[in-house]
């Protein structure tokens, strides 16, 4: 279910790096959780972000949820495509349903950052 | 969130069954949803859907003066309520606030029958206990725990429930009920009411019943689509047909008049509770008003949010939501009369920025007629 090369948040985001770059969207675990995702609301490109600060907004019916951004560093991409396809989120979460690129300033920041093995357990941990 | 302190209604082992996800309500551990909130939102719409309502509560009125007390209680006039007739009202506090919104059935010549909000039971039956005072031939009696409600809603609902009952349904007409109905064996009430815009029933049966019926309606409705359905799309089905809910359109401190139920409040039918502050605020004029909006620029308004014309504040959402049917972001909003008009464009503030909104008719979602 949780891809081994992607690296994972406490608050449900994952890191999959290429490069000097960080791709990152919300889990499926993150994804069940809010049911159907009717909005998502993305940074521009080019603004600088923390580890940990929130850099966008996904909605789903009922609940409105930040998304943290897993590596301080800038934003160098986002997924357009997400405006008019939020339940892609849904659909593909660790795929199609990416949501932005950070150009990491700070690589050592992903050892901060959980494997596959200890974000499953995560999960469970919060399910429960 | 534990689950174990939360009550629970007679069908709590159904939802289990059927993969229900579990929320607290207004403290009642009930399905949000089954499968997806929108998946059923549109089952409903085009099909059918069955919802566990039991959290509802149930006020039994009886006696020489129940009329009276009725008439006294409540904004709307009870007198030309036929039995077996259902009727809408809020019911208002001294100062025009509303306490609860809710359905008279009339089941007898004094006897009459309130469905009233889950949240709302006790303080309910506690105002209409102190307001009975005054007319002791009304018996009031608090029997939510003795009933069951399930609502059936959708346009298959009545070939659905057809297939269980010998009555004849279509002669149940809209705001009506039928007493003593057989359906599966079941001894049920029900009537042509719903929540959800669209053709439906509400049966009512004794919760030692009500798991059994649940189970042989889905079976029974399989193949007219009929899926068990959560809170979750019960509240974008009744958001998209403009009914209000208690607590979000209107609460204590708002009147009835402010809520748009305004044709539900009878100036004209003698003394009731609320009259002279209804009556003043309809001479000088509402101090807010609920009105539709549609979301022109992104994003989506929730409840609570700020709503702002050229940057102040001018009012608040109600409630906000996607709206499957429509495709759309819709709210209902409580703004000043003079920026009430359709058409009116307004800003709803989504964290921090103005996003602009424009003022719509409700319902946003009127069924068609067949």
């Amino acid at each position: 279910m949780y891809p081994k090369e992607f690296r994972y948040t406490k608050t449900h985001e994952w890191a999959k790096v290429e490069g000097d770059r960080v791709r990152v969207g919300i889990t499926n675990y993150a994804q069940e959780h809010l049911g159907d995702i009717v909005f998502v609301e993305l940074p521009e490109v080019g603004r600088q972000v923390k580890q940990g600060e929130a850099f966008g907004v996904v909605e789903s019916v009922k609940a409105v949820s930040d998304c943290y951004a897993p590596v301080s560093g800038e934003v160098v991409e986002v997924n357009g495509a997400l405006a008019d396809k939020p339940e892609t989120l849904n659909q593909d979460p660790h795929g199609a349903g990416w949501m932005i690129v950070i150009r990491m300033s700070d690589p050592a920041e992903l050892d901060n950052l959980m494997d596959a093995d200890a974000y499953e357990k995560h999960c469970e941990e919060e399910a429960h | 969130m534990g689950t174990e302190e939360l009550k629970k209604t007679p069908l709590y082992g159904n939802h289990l069954k059927y993969g229900g996800r579990i929320i607290d309500f207004a403290g009642w551990a009930l399905p949000v949803q089954f499968r997806s909130i929108i998946e059923e939102h549109h089952q409903v719409r085009k099909a059918a859907g069955l919802f566990d309502v039991s959290d509802m509560g149930e006020l039994d009125i009886r006696g020489p003066q129940a009329l009276e007390l009725l008439q006294y209680a409540l904004t709307n006039d009870m007198s030309t309520l036929a039995v077996n007739q259902v009727r809408y009202s809020p019911m208002c506090n001294f100062r025009g606030g509303v306490v609860d919104d809710l359905l008279v059935y009339r089941l007898g010549e004094d006897h009459y029958f309130l469905v009233i909000n889950a949240a709302n039971i006790e303080k309910d039956y506690n105002w209409v206990k102190e307001l009975a005072g005054r007319f002791p031939g009304a018996k009031v009696e608090n029997v939510s725990d003795q009933v069951a409600e399930l609502a059936l809603q959708g346009p298959n609902s009545e070939a659905i429930l057809s297939r269980l009952t010998k009555a004849d349904l279509s002669a149940i007409r809209y705001y009506w009920c039928a007493q003593d109905v057989d359906v599966a064996g079941v001894k049920c009430m029900v009537s042509r009411t719903g929540y959800t815009g669209e053709d439906g029933f509400e049966i009512f049966c004794s919760p030692e019943a009500a798991p059994g019926l649940w189970d042989t309606l889905l079976e029974a409705g399989d193949e007219l689509g009929l899926w068990p359905c959560g809170l979750g799309c019960r509240d974008t089905l009744r958001f998209e047909a403009a009914m209000p809910l208690y607590g979000q359109e209107m609460d204590d401190d708002t009147t009835p008049l402010e809520a748009g139920l305004g044709r539900y409040v009878k100036f004209d039918k003698g003394d009731f509770v609320g009259r002279e502050p209804l009556l003043e605020e309809k001479r000088t004029g509402l101090r807010k008003k609920l009105v539709g909006l549609e979301m022109v620029g992104r994003g989506i308004a929730r409840t609570g949010y700020p709503v702002l014309k050229d940057g102040e504040k001018v009012g608040y959402v109600t409630t906000g939501s996607y709206a499957p049917t429509l495709d759309k972001n819709l709210a209902l909003a409580f703004v000043p009369p003079q920026l009430s008009e359709v058409g009116t464009l307004l800003q709803v503030e989504i964290r921090g920025r103005g996003v602009d909104a424009r003022v719509v008719k409700t319902p946003f979602y009127r069924r068609r007629e067949k």
